[in-house]
């Protein structure tokens, strides 16, 4: 809103444009029009956080896609990075899930900015779900 | 991937991982998976203690080759014990009233001689983890690879579903998943756009397990199958591979598949 704002500014005379500023100001300022930020909600807020969260916000992408290469091309398990690990402790206490709702950890954000998550197309996006063969000893 | 640029792990790791398997292979063989290794203790519940994934920093070493080996004079008809631990494991749900649709890891084959019909055997076929894998040749986007201890995975992140790999495998064993998938075990991450197969339970293996399937034929009594390691001439399966005449299936491509059968 702002930015169109100041581009707009080059085109009028100064007291036009400034009655102009205040008129869209007055529109800008209600958040209304705005989407709501995000809460997020720790649901089991643990002591295994790997980064603060200004660094995993920026770079959980990067970090989850350099493990991956390591986990499943070379084998490297119980790393520092982990999806399952972030799971763990950020699924929501009432659903177990990182995904399903705006309030779910994962959803939140990802419905803030627009950007799809397709992680959870095929991990599990729940905690409590490992499965065994079954077999009774 | 080159073997060159494999990180080898330690070799504690090896050992550690060889032992158990050898000590419960050998457990296995001599009392069908029911050793009571101290009152109320069984080695399946000492294997689960034990399934913790070891340290980080520990990579797949080129130095092991996991392979299997199926005595088919063993593999009872009409079981499919196997089958269903598969399933269970990797969350493969063949119950979605379209048989056809479902992905199918292992399978179990019932053979008859043509010739007279007095011999009938049974066998489960699944991804053989051919040492030269022809998925691998043929994949255009590098998504399906062998690991340096020779297992043959798809890396379902590249993989874009255009099933060249399911064509080129002469033993039928990939599936392709077409409709999306919900329930996954964590573990074993699967989804709609790829091709699967036989992992050889990697993630058990990665923990110090051997596969389900063969976790289930040595609890069912049968015995039929044998898991290890190829490389490791100590090892249970390198010794019976080396005194017993085993095949592989197929052998006229010199794939080297990791699955060797016996009694076909």
């Amino acid at each position: 809103m702002l930015r169109r704002v100041s581009r707009w500014f080059r085109w009028f005379t100064p007291p036009i444009a400034l009655a102009a500023f205040a008129a869209l100001a007055a529109f800008a300022t209600p958040a209304a029009a705005e989407v709501p930020k995000p809460e997020i909600v720790i649901a089991n807020p643990g002591s295994k956080c790997i980064a603060s969260p200004e660094v995993m916000r920026r770079t959980h992408m990067t970090m989850l896609l350099h493990q991956r290469e390591k986990t499943l091309r070379l084998g490297e398990r119980g790393a520092k990075v982990s999806l399952e690990g972030c799971i763990e402790c950020h699924a929501s206490k009432t659903t177990g899930s990182v995904l399903g709702t705006d309030q779910n950890f994962c959803q939140t954000c990802h419905a803030y900015v627009a950007v799809k998550v397709d992680c959870f197309d095929c991990h599990q996006p729940k905690t409590g779900m490992v499965k065994t063969t079954g077999i009774k000893p | 991937m080159s073997e060159e640029n494999t990180p080898e792990a330690p070799a504690t790791q090896d050992l550690s991982r060889r032992a158990f398997l050898g000590v419960s292979a050998s457990a296995a063989a001599a009392a069908a998976g029911f050793v009571a290794l101290a009152p109320g203790v069984k080695l399946m519940e000492l294997a689960h203690a034990q399934s913790a994934y070891p340290a980080a920093g520990q990579f797949a070493s080129s130095k092991i080759r996991w392979g299997m080996l199926i005595d088919t004079t063993k593999c009872a008809t009409g079981c499919s014990d196997c089958v269903t631990a598969c399933n269970t494991e990797n969350a493969i749900e063949p119950g979605s009233g379209r048989p056809a649709q479902s992905s199918q890891w292992i399978r179990k084959i019932e053979l008859k001689e043509q010739a007279g019909g007095h011999r009938e055997l049974s066998l489960p076929m699944m991804c053989q983890h051919c040492a030269n894998p022809p998925c691998v040749d043929v994949c255009p986007t590098g998504a399906s690879f062998k690991r340096a201890d020779g297992i043959v995975l798809v890396d379902r992140h590249i993989c874009i579903g255009c099933r060249y790999c399911m064509m080129a495998c002469p033993y039928q064993a990939r599936s392709f998943v077409d409709e999306p998938l919900h329930d996954q075990n964590p573990e074993v991450p699967r989804g709609q756009g790829c091709v699967e197969a036989c992992t050889l339970c990697v993630q058990r293996i990665d923990r110090g397990l051997g596969p389900a399937c063969v976790e289930a034929c040595t609890q069912a009594g049968h015995g039929a199958m044998l898991f290890g390691d190829l490389n490791d001439p100590a090892g249970e399966i390198a010794k019976r591979i080396a005194t017993t005449a085993s095949s592989q299936v197929r052998a006229d491509l010199r794939l080297d598949p990791g699955v060797r059968y016996q009694g076909i």
